[in-house]
This record gives C-alpha cells, structure tokens and sequence, in this order.
C-alpha cells in the first residue's frame, strides 16, 4: 500500500486543503507522496518536501499545467498511479474536476467528498446534501478519492525531509484551449478555512445591505461567505456561496446574517462549531442548528454587535 | 449537430429524507420523485441551442427501471426531440451501479448515436458524486467543461465558463465535447399542459445494457446510511449584549 496525494495549488503556493488531505491519508496508514503539478510552483515544492509524512515529492512544473485542465492532468496522474493503493486530491474544484476522469481511465470507482476513513476500503461520505452519512466499501485495487478538508486535521507543515522527483514527461491535450481566468480577488482569509465565517443571505435585501457582512467580517478578521439567494440576488460573487452546490466549511464560529437556512445552505456549514443566526423571521428553518439565535433587525443589531464585539 | 442529455430520476429536492431504521438506505417508499435539477438544465440548454438554430436534435436518455420514463416525457415536454431508456431492472443504486456504471453504459450509447455535444447536470442531489460527466469525458477521451455556467455552442468548438474555486474559468473544447451544467447556466421553464400532450407522442426507444454491449462496473457498495449527528439544541438569546456574553464564554470571539 502506498498513497499519492495530488496537491492544491493557491498562486503557486500549497493550498491549505492539501494539508488536511495528507491527513486523511496519513489515516490510511501507509506511506504517502505528494504530487505537485502547476507551473511555477518552487516555493510550493520546497513546503511540499517538509511536511511530516511525505517521502516523495513528485514535481510536474510546467506552464502546460497552470490552469488545472483535467485533461492534462489526468494523463499525467494516471502515467504515475502504478504502485499506488489510494490517490487521493482535495474535493475542490480541481479535484471534482479531474478524479472522476483519472478513475475512469483506470476503470475503477470514485470516492467523493469523503468525511471519514474507517479502513483502507471502507470510508464515510454525505449523501442527500449531507441529511444521510453513507459507509462504503470498494474492491478495486486503486482507491480514487477526493477528501471533504473541514472532515480532517491539517498536518503539520513541518518536520519533513521529502525526496524530490522530477517528472520529465509533460502531456498536452490539444482539444482544449484556455481562453481566459476572472480571479476574485480579496484581502480576507480563504473562506473554506477561514476560522470565522460571516454569511449573508436575502434578508440583507441588496447589494448595499451586503455591506454589513464585510464590515462584522472586518471586525472579526473572518471571511465573507453567502447563500444562494443573495449570489442570485446578485448581491455577491457565485465564489462565496457556501452549501451542497458551492462551498463546504467548518469553521470555529459561523455567523449566518438574513439567511433563511434552506437544506442546500445547511449542507454546506452544518459542522461549524459554534452557529449564530441572526434573522427577523423567528421561523426561519436556520434557528433549528443554530447554539444561539437572535431575532432582531439586521440592520440594528449587526451595528450593535460590531460595536460590543 | 444533435446533442444527448442523460437526466436521472431522484427524490424531489422539496423532500426531507428519512435514513431506515434497519440503516441501510434512504427511504424512498411513497416518496416524491423528480428530475434531478442540475439535469434539467442540461435538458433546458439543449433545448435552447435547438431553438437558436445551434443545435439540430435533442437526445434525451435515462438509466433505470420503467418509471424514468417518467423523467424522460419530462424531457420531452420541455422540447427534448426523442428519448431512449436503458433498461435496468432497479434502479441504478438498487441494482449496484455507480457513476462509472453509468458512465460505461452512456459511453457505449455515445459510440452509436455520435452527438457532437453531450450536456449532463453537475451532479445528482441524492447520491452527490459529481463523476458521472468527468468519467463519461474520460472514457471518451473527449474534453470536458465541468460546473458550466456559460455556453456558446459554434461548428467546431463550445466555449464554456467554468465556476471554479475563487472565480471563473474560460475554455474552448474541440467538438465532440462533455458539458455538465451548474445551476447557474439558466432557470428551466416551465412545462405547459400542451406540451405534455404533445411529449405523449414523442418516441421513447428501448435499449439494455446487453444490447449495448457493456457488462457495467458494480458500483461501491454501501454497508450502512446513518442520519448525520445531530447539532444539540440551540437557544434564543434576547439582545446583542447577551450573544456577545456567550460567544466570549465560548471563546470563539
């Protein structure tokens, strides 16, 4: 048994996904190497070598692979999987992207989202926008996974003294062209693994309104997350939902402004730590997960809040 | 150029869930069932490309016993040409099939009826995979545009904006190409009673996975579905000041 992690790259740095995804492998028990494919990705490789845990780091450093196509990737993942029981990648959108067509040109299953490893075949994950936990078992003999993050530990990015390994091979696809990137940009922390998060939902009632989110999200040095009704209110960027179909976070404290907490919503921050609803509408479905629930005025309380917190 | 949407039978996205008690599925007894919604934006944008001329015929095809022929009127109604059902005799969970199952089965449909486009929702809402479109592409070894919120469908080529973590993403895939739609690609519409009488007499063809010539993988298998561990009772607080006082308790602030 021996596992290949494919790394998350942020800017060519290594995402902090990557860190919880070496977690999850470490859970498997066998040894464990990284994959690092990107273009200009030094730094990330020097990091990549000293984490606790890694033997290998196998580096695929190519302005081929910036943009993360799968049909680049795959190729590539696939030409190095020999040896390898588990491979596994961050359920990002890279790693949604790119796993399901490495398994398939190995002929062999995917594992999505997994929250739990229970043995080298068995794992836990969500199913019906995480209302049901499903245990599952594979027999093939390559495990092709994406791992949730906020379900692991990051390791410690530390401790480690990797053997670097050059890929020399470089795959292009010629039936995809990358026509451009729109990036948004922000100062605040990642939002998957920001500690605190502040989301905002309809109840804010416009693109102006939204602006109390960023500002409790200044004073708490939090990032800025949203439920579908305010991305396709138009209040927000689609990149800050969070939910089944945006993004999945488990942070220490997550406040939830105006957001009604559909179970689309609740999929994706139901195992924050601590929940804080504030929301006129004291029937609205979010008090029911939420360990303190204010009904109140947004555009009174959230003022107040800033100014006592 | 014709274009194939698979489009899957799921519990209505309105429903609760309930896990069984004896832990080893859902239960989907009397339980509303629907098109999955991300494929019912496949269906929409196929039918889109048709009517601005784009497109030439709408394939829509379904994996599954007889009643998702009941998604696949449900296509048809929304202005999908013709449809085929691939025989299975549960459903493909029941019957042990997982995306790549599926995947071999459209891929071998795909051989026969070479769209240039095929057009699948991102994911189904009741097992969340997120495969089924990416193995299809991969068995294919055609390019895929996954999560698309942008399509502009031309002879050789479909552009498609991806929504990836942090932004959006631009790409051009040389034709025959794998497309799955997120939910922001466009809001489907509505079905009238005319176009239900009108889907009733739009072919359905039959086929089986042995007519297609593929003995599909058995998917994972799934040894137990526990309902996920509940959040303990929260508590109404009556102002600001009190919330401040507990998230400090809490130490989260």
């Amino acid at each position: 048994m021996r596992s290949l992690v494919i790394a998350d790259l942020d800017k060519g740095q290594l995402a902090a996904a990557t860190y919880h995804v070496i977690e999850a492998a470490r859970q498997l028990g066998a040894p464990c190497d990284l994959l690092v494919v990107g273009e200009g990705c030094a730094d990330a490789v020097t990091r990549a070598c000293a984490i606790a845990g890694i033997e290998r780091v196998l580096v695929a450093d190519d302005p081929v692979y910036a943009a993360s196509l799968a049909e680049n990737l795959a190729p590539l993942v696939v030409a190095v999987s020999a040896g390898y029981s588990h491979l596994l990648a961050a359920a990002g959108s890279v790693g949604k992207d790119l796993m399901p067509r490495v398994a398939a040109r190995l002929g062999v299953n995917q594992l999505s989202e997994v929250i739990g490893v229970e043995s080298s075949s068995r794992f836990r994950r969500p199913i019906y926008a995480g209302n049901a936990i499903a245990t599952v078992e594979s027999d093939d003999p390559v495990k092709v996974l994406t791992v949730r993050q906020t379900a692991f530990a990051a390791v410690e990015p530390r401790g480690g003294d990797a053997e670097r390994v050059e890929l020399e091979q470089v795959i292009e696809a010629p039936s995809t062209r990358l026509l451009g990137e729109q990036r948004a940009e922000s100062e605040r922390p990642e939002l998957t693994s920001a500690r605190v998060v502040v989301s905002g939902g309809r109840g804010l009632g416009s693109r102006e309104g939204f602006e109390l989110v960023y500002q409790l999200a200044d004073r708490l040095e939090a990032a800025v997350g949203a439920s579908r009704a305010a991305v396709d209110a138009g209040f927000v960027a689609n990149d800050l939902q969070v939910g089944q179909t945006g993004k999945v976070v488990a942070p220490e404290l997550y406040i939830a402004l105006g957001v009604s907490g559909a179970i689309q919503h609740l999929a994706g921050m139901k195992d924050s730590k601590v929940v804080v609803a504030i929301n006129k509408d004291p029937d609205a479905p979010i008090f029911q997960v939420a360990d303190y629930g204010l009904v109140a005025d947004l555009f009174e309380a959230v003022p107040e809040l800033i100014e006592q917190i | 150029m014709k274009v194939l949407v698979p489009v899957k039978r799921v519990i209505d996205y309105n429903v609760r869930v309930r896990v069984k008690s004896d832990h080893s599925d859902v239960d989907l007894a009397n339980v509303k069932m629907a098109i999955n919604p991300f494929c019912e934006i496949a269906v929409e944008a196929a039918v889109r490309l048709r009517e601005d001329g784009k497109a030439s015929e709408v394939v829509a095809v379904s994996v599954g016993p007889k009643v998702v022929q009941e998604q696949l009127r449900t296509a048809l109604a929304m202005g999908a040409d013709r449809a085929i059902w691939i025989e299975t005799p549960e459903t493909p969970e029941t019957a042990g099939l997982g995306p790549l199952g599926i995947a071999q089965l459209l891929a071998a449909l795909v051989r026969e009826e070479q769209p240039g486009l095929v057009l699948l929702g991102k994911q189904s809402i009741d097992g969340d995979n997120n495969q089924t479109g990416q193995m299809l592409a991969g068995l294919l070894d055609y390019p895929q545009g996954t999560f698309v919120s942008g399509l502009e469908l031309g002879d050789e080529e479909v552009e498609v904006v991806r929504e990836i973590d942090g932004g959006l993403q631009t790409l051009a895939l040389r034709l025959p190409a794998v497309v799955t739609t997120d939910l922001r690609l466009n809001t489907p519409r509505f079905i009238r009673a005319p176009d239900i009488m009108k889907a009733r007499r739009k072919p359905i063809a039959h086929t089986a996975p042995e007519q297609l010539g593929v003995n599909p993988a058995p998917g994972p298998r799934t040894l137990a579905v526990h309902p996920p561990e509940p959040r303990a009772g929260g508590r109404r607080v009556e102002s600001v000041g009190e919330l401040v006082e507990h998230l400090r308790q809490a130490q989260v602030i």
